[in-house]
């Protein structure tokens, strides 16, 4: 309870919303005080040396719309709760979504049970008492209230829209709330609830497509209409494709496709990743390895972010700096990963027992000045790519990444964009784009579907490499 | 169970919805795995929840939760018909679903040994022996092995009456040798990567799979991988093991075959197909000798994609897809049945869990053996490169363009297997490549792959897939582009 203010509980959130039938992310919140009772009353059942329990509520409803009509519709709404015993230096976890005080005795003990016949584990700290948090506050109201009827609204003028245009539409509206809590019997309590709404949209036409996507832990910063209308606007514009030749292109990404590239890089910066060998900055920390205008680091306190602030064992996360002007600086790191590398943990650990270690999950790019448009006058020839699928790693040292380029793939010529083409497969060294990047947009945040969501820019990139072209 | 789903139907009935579904499943896990010696993952879990499925004014809702009380049932009832209500807004037409019998039935796929009954500890100590074995060759970096298990227990029961009662045991393991040396890592994995092995079967699986005595191959050939020749650059004869050749079928025929990708379902996702339904019956998806077939039944076999019933409560079947090489048929299910002229689904309707709607999925999706022995294979190839086991995979969102690449591959030269090459890769577009193929081991070769990690749908839903399949030959395909400069 140490960090959790009362203005996040759900009772008092409710309070100030009126209610809204079907409105179940704000029906079912649980809030901080429940969430401390029943791990409380699991702490009380534990005959462990050391016990945590980490529980996770989710309440999201997604409506799904094809063919300018909405084809699937659903909501859910479930608990899961996960103890970890410690006894005599071996740890297991046991986990349920049974909270009758029978399940809750039976999920404690098995864990106790699964923990006694484990081999000892030399590297196993003692579980850490209360830490002082910073306070983060995504739980939006409005997010949570949202309906079913909320959603079909807004999809049905998507859908009129699209049958306007004579387009057909495909994509998702969805909102929710997730709620976490983390407690162990040294005394440690945490809390942390968001709320999610997240628009997704495609655009057809006959031999053509376009997309959009964002998301925000405020469903009223998403607008629908203006992002079907972007989609529209690409599926219009990417008409008749032409096929050019594979090869190199200098290749501007909008913040989606740079986002599910630099993606592949987030657990090579964990130093449990980097001691297994299979980082692609092992033997490459501190030696200059991208571009001087490639910075990164990991920033749950982003406005722009969401998710914890804390890890899974309950360490407050930090801010780190990872890659500082092209030179990988610094590497994320668990309570036992640090202890190892004799660091500082970073509060970026998984949830134990984990082989995994740590990883970052709230990584911002260093943005730029130039727009999109910008980046196109500068282009005597090159491509301009919406999104990209399917993305594969096929060298984990060189981290070259294979893929597709997907809904609105144009040609720039001589400063302006000529037209759609072809899509085209790459095969595509990360850190040879991150060498190779001549401008650098704003950073925002972006989401795609090959990755978590992240702050990035849009980039121009020379020497992109386009293996192969595909039929459409 | 029982009276849980029969109140389910019963609420969404009395308020106005026109048909109702009910999965109540209990889910157990177990999952252990270990890295250089020490353990990784040790960690069971069970879930317990419903999923109510309702067409009410004439639309779609679904609704799940864990809440199992009788207020927890009612709400859940009250919230799916809410959200049909809500679907009825974009509605264009009412939806239709194709005729089938009701069925009340048990259904549990055969297994030896229930694999939550083997102790855990004997379990950590296999893998904890296979790494050994593995770190005992110089220049492995990293072991790693895995082991999960499986058990649903799932009760289907629908308006039209249904009551089907299933259980499925499923297993799986795996371990990987990785090699770090110079600029270069290099990894080999058993029995197949990403996890190994999986199938609706008990203990013995993993007893079969003898992880132990393969450790010291895969450890060898991970380190000898660092000085094999790189792949060649060009127009190549190729061999796929039969895992490859699984995965290929996964990704080439067993996506584009889900007739709701077809019809624009997943456009927003997963992508559509270039299957449109013009294709039915007249396209040479493959050479003369391709025979694929969807496959759910227990005779062809205890694949992730085996059942007794599908999870809309239609009965599993056998769909002949590709005929001597010509596309005979789609993956469809009650609704979509109609599309292409069916009067019935052929039973592809899967859920992840108590908590997903269920879509059109890959049952077992199976080239069915040819005549050819391997070493036959080898001894009539000139010059070609034998593939083995999966390392990176990629298709295009209307799967025709793909390219994977493999952890190792072999050069063949005068019909013998010669040198090792490193990261061998291949590429091509969907019905061109299966028209090169020109011959397909026999039945002693074909293994019933398990794919675990299949995503789809929106919320995204991962799903197991099998995929039976055994060693091929292909002529003219293109290798080496993925790491051309």
């Amino acid at each position: 309870m140490a960090t959790q203010s009362k203005k996040r509980t759900g009772k008092r959130a409710s309070a100030k919303t009126p209610r809204r039938e079907h409105a179940v992310a704000m029906e079912h919140r649980l809030g901080a005080a429940e969430l401390h009772r029943l791990a409380a009353k699991i702490l009380k059942l534990s005959k462990a040396d050391e016990t945590e329990v980490d529980i996770s509520a989710v309440t999201s409803a997604l409506t799904r719309f094809a063919n300018n009509t909405i084809h699937q519709n659903v909501a859910e709404q479930g608990l899961t709760i996960s103890v970890r015993a410690v006894v005599d230096g071996r740890t297991a976890r046991a986990s349920t979504n049974k909270t009758d005080d029978e399940s809750l005795r039976r999920v404690t003990t098995a864990a106790l049970d699964l923990a006694r016949v484990q081999p000892r584990n030399p590297e196993l700290l003692p579980m850490l008492g209360k830490q002082k948090l910073t306070k983060v506050d995504r739980f939006v109201a409005q997010t949570a209230a949202a309906t079913p009827d909320d959603r079909a609204r807004a999809v049905t003028s998507v859908c009129h829209m699209a049958d306007k245009n004579k387009q057909t539409t495909a994509g998702i509206f969805s909102t929710g709330l997730a709620e976490i809590a983390l407690a162990n019997s040294r005394g440690l309590f945490e809390y942390y609830d968001d709320t999610r709404a997240e628009f997704s949209v495609t655009i057809l036409e006959k031999d053509s497509s376009g997309w959009a996507k964002a998301t925000s832990s405020r469903v009223n910063d998403i607008d629908p209409e203006a992002l079907a209308r972007r989609a529209s606007e690409r599926a219009a514009g990417s008409r008749a494709p032409r096929e050019i030749p594979a090869g190199r292109y200098t290749t501007i990404l909008e913040p989606a496709a740079v986002l599910d590239l630099v993606g592949f890089l987030f657990y090579d910066f964990a130093a449990t990743c980097v001691a297994d060998q299979r980082s692609c900055f092992t033997g490459r920390m501190g030696k200059k390895l991208f571009g001087e205008n490639i910075s990164i680091w990991d920033d749950v306190y982003h406005p722009l972010q969401l998710g914890p602030p804390f890890d899974g064992e309950g360490v407050p996360r930090r801010k780190v700096v990872l890659v500082e002007r092209g030179v990988p600086a610094n590497l994320v790191y668990s309570r036992a990963s640090a202890k190892r590398a004799k660091a500082n943990p970073t509060g970026h650990g998984f949830s134990l027992p984990s082989e995994d270690g740590e990883a970052p999950f709230n990584l911002v790019f260093a943005g730029g000045n130039a727009s999109t448009e910008e980046m196109i006058r500068s282009t005597e020839r090159g491509l301009l790519i919406t999104r990209l699928w399917y993305i594969r790693e096929v060298d984990p040292y060189q981290k070259i990444l294979t893929g597709m380029t997907r809904d609105g793939t144009f040609l720039v010529e001589n400063g302006r964009v000529a037209g759609a083409v072809r899509n085209f497969r790459f095969n595509q060294s990360i850190i040879e784009m991150l060498s190779n990047v001549e401008m650098l947009g704003p950073a925002v945040r972006a989401s795609g579907e090959e990755s978590f969501d992240m702050v990035v820019p849009a980039m121009k990139v020379r020497d992109f490499h386009f293996s192969e072209v595909t039929k459409f | 169970m029982r009276d849980l789903a029969n109140s389910a139907i019963e609420k969404a009935l009395a308020r106005c919805a026109t048909y109702a579904d009910a999965r109540v499943m209990d889910i157990r896990h177990r999952d252990v795995s270990t890295k250089n010696g020490q353990v990784g993952r040790a960690s069971e879990a069970e879930s317990l929840g419903i999923g109510l499925r309702v067409i009410a004014h004439g639309a779609w809702g679904f609704a799940a939760t864990n809440r199992l009380s009788r207020a927890g049932i009612e709400a859940c009832a009250a919230e799916a018909v809410a959200i049909a209500k809500a679907s009825a807004m974009a509605k264009r037409h009412d939806v239709v679903l194709a005729p089938e019998q009701s069925y009340v039935d048990t259904w549990q796929n055969p297994f030896i040994k229930d694999p939550f009954r083997i102790p855990i500890e004997t379990q950590i100590a296999v893998l904890l022996r296979a790494d050994a074995e593995m770190r005992k060759v110089k220049g492995v970096t990293l072991a790693e092995g895995s082991m999960s298990f499986r058990k649903i227990e799932q009760l289907f029961v629908s308006s039209i009456g249904s009551v089907i009662h299933q259980v499925k045991m499923q297993s799986g393991a795996g371990i990987v040798a990785t090699s770090f040396a110079g600029e270069e890592i290099q990894k080999r994995s058993y029995p197949n990567s990403f996890g190994g092995q999986h199938m609706l079967r008990g203990y013995e699986l993993i007893e079969e799979l003898d992880l132990v005595g393969n450790a010291p191959r895969v450890a060898e050939e991970c380190v000898a991988l660092h000085s094999a020749a790189p792949c060649p650059e060009g127009q190549r004869t190729i061999i796929l093991d039969s895992s490859q050749l699984g995965l290929q079928i996964h990704e080439s025929i067993g996506h584009p075959i889900e007739l709701d990708r077809v019809l624009g379902m997943e456009a927003n996702f997963a992508g559509m197909s270039f299957l449109t339904l013009d294709k039915l019956n007249s396209l040479r998806y493959g050479s003369d000798i391709v025979n694929v077939v969807a496959d759910a039944r227990l005779a062809h076999g205890p694949g992730l994609g085996t059942f007794g019933y599908d999870d809309e409560g239609v009965p599993a079947q056998c769909t002949p897809i590709i005929m001597d090489g010509l596309f005979t048929g789609y993956l469809t299910n009650r609704e979509t049945a109609a599309a292409i002229g069916q009067s019935r689904s052929n039973g592809t309707m899967r859920t992840e869990g108590w908590n997903r709607l269920p879509i059109i999925r890959m049952t077992n999706i199976s080239i069915l053996p040819g005549n050819h022995k391997f070493d036959d294979l080898i001894a009539s190839t000139d010059d070609g490169i034998y593939m083995e086991t999966n390392r990176s995979w990629s298709i295009d969102d209307r799967r025709y363009h793909f390219q994977f690449s493999t952890e190792i591959g072999w050069e063949i030269k005068n019909g013998k297997r010669g040198r090792m090459i490193k990261t061998p890769s291949y590429s091509g577009i969907t019905t061109e490549f299966w028209n090169s193929c020109d011959a397909i081991c026999s039945r002693e070769y074909w293994t019933l792959w398990g794919t675990p990690n299949c995503g789809k749908g929106q919320p995204m839903q991962t799903m197991g897939t099998g995929h039976g399949a055994s060693p091929a030959r292909f002529r003219n395909v293109k290798v080496g582009i993925a790491l051309s400069k």
